[in-house]
């Protein structure tokens, strides 16, 4: 009896096993980075604005008040499914909304902007890529919420959906105008 | 390569006056060229970086390799063509310039991306289970042969109890 039923627990164990990989794999992104940056302070930068280079736009200037930075490029397919969801419901979150350009050529990333609507409320540019290594940018889009003390609370990598806004990054504003009450 | 072989054949040209000598010209000029198309194949996947000598060169490798690619991650930082690894290859030529020791720019790396860069991640509690894991699971399967050999073996005592001692003539 014994010899029998052990066998066959132990494929059972190994079914569950492996439904467990299953779904644990259709729930969470195996490829997803998990960033060392939530809740340390974001990095000092100073990037040229996309539209106008000889103007500067830094972390200091950024200070004080919260604001989601949107990494996102021209040349990245999942940015163009991610942006009508900017433009529709980017102002319900009631926060500055940075874009963060990634090496692309400004020239591109205008007539992106252009043909799609802008829904930043600035747009830097970072072309070398030298300031998204200090965010630990792997690509685009990705993006961080940042509270009024300059401190990343957030981080979303893959295109911000309605269900994200709802769920993930509106609780967070409330919670960070509440804190900062 | 079509130009070199141009010039090739334009060096054979010119010392066409001594037949004995044209073939062996000829030859190794197409061995350069070959050569020089290898070496061209092996960089074209790694931006050349400007080092300073070869055990810096061989250090840097040794480093890259170590490190994942976060954008194709089954590729090492050395291997990879994406846009960012180039990126990082070239941050981590610049700290190396700078006189940072491998263990101070995996630190700067992984301050950014995690242990997720280092291919070879360090020993700490949420990675415990990665290291102890394997040692765990062959103590728990050996503990379970052992048991089944014991039990067995007593089983097969009792079926066949052992005989009695053979009694003295």
């Amino acid at each position: 009896m014994n010899a029998r039923v052990l066998p066959l627990l132990g494929f059972g164990l190994l079914v569950v096993l492996l439904g467990f990989g299953i779904w644990w794999s259709s729930t969470h992104d195996l490829r997803e980075v998990p960033s060392p940056l939530i809740d340390k302070p974001a990095p000092t930068f100073t990037l040229p604005e996309l539209d106008d280079p000889s103007k500067m736009l830094g972390s200091r200037d950024l200070a004080g008040q919260p604001y989601l930075l949107n990494v996102f490029a021209s040349w990245c397919f999942a940015c163009r499914d991610e942006h009508p969801i900017l433009m529709r419901e980017g102002k319900r979150l009631g926060i500055r909304l940075v874009g963060f350009n990634y090496k692309d050529e400004p020239g591109d990333a205008k007539r992106w902007l252009a043909q799609y609507g802008n829904p930043y409320d600035v747009v830097i540019a970072d072309l070398p890529g030298k300031v998204a290594i200090d965010f630990g940018v792997t690509g685009a889009p990705e993006s961080f919420l940042v509270d009024g003390k300059g401190i990343i609370r957030f981080k979303y990598i893959s295109p911000i959906t309605p269900e994200v806004i709802e769920r993930e990054l509106l609780p967070r504003i409330a919670a960070m105008k509440e804190a900062a009450r | 390569m079509t130009a070199a072989l141009d010039i090739a054949r334009q060096a054979d040209a010119t010392s066409a006056a001594r037949p004995s000598r044209r073939h062996r010209s000829w030859l190794a000029h197409v061995l350069l060229a070959l050569c020089l198309t290898i070496a061209t194949l092996a960089v074209a996947a790694v931006d050349p970086l400007p080092f300073a000598d070869h055990a810096q060169e061989v250090r840097f490798q040794n480093l890259a390799k170590q490190l994942r690619c976060l954008v194709c991650q089954n590729e090492s930082l050395q291997d990879s063509s994406a846009p960012l690894a180039a990126d990082l290859r070239r941050e981590v030529f610049m700290q190396m310039q700078a006189g940072k020791s491998d263990e101070q720019i995996k630190a700067w790396l992984t301050e950014r991306y995690s242990d997720f860069v280092l291919y070879d991640p360090p020993l700490r509690t949420g990675t415990s289970l990665l290291w102890f894991g394997p040692a765990l699971i062959v103590i728990i399967g050996g503990a379970i042969v052992f048991a089944t050999v014991r039990k067995r073996s007593l089983a097969h005592r009792a079926d066949h109890p052992p005989p009695p001692a053979e009694d003295d003539w």
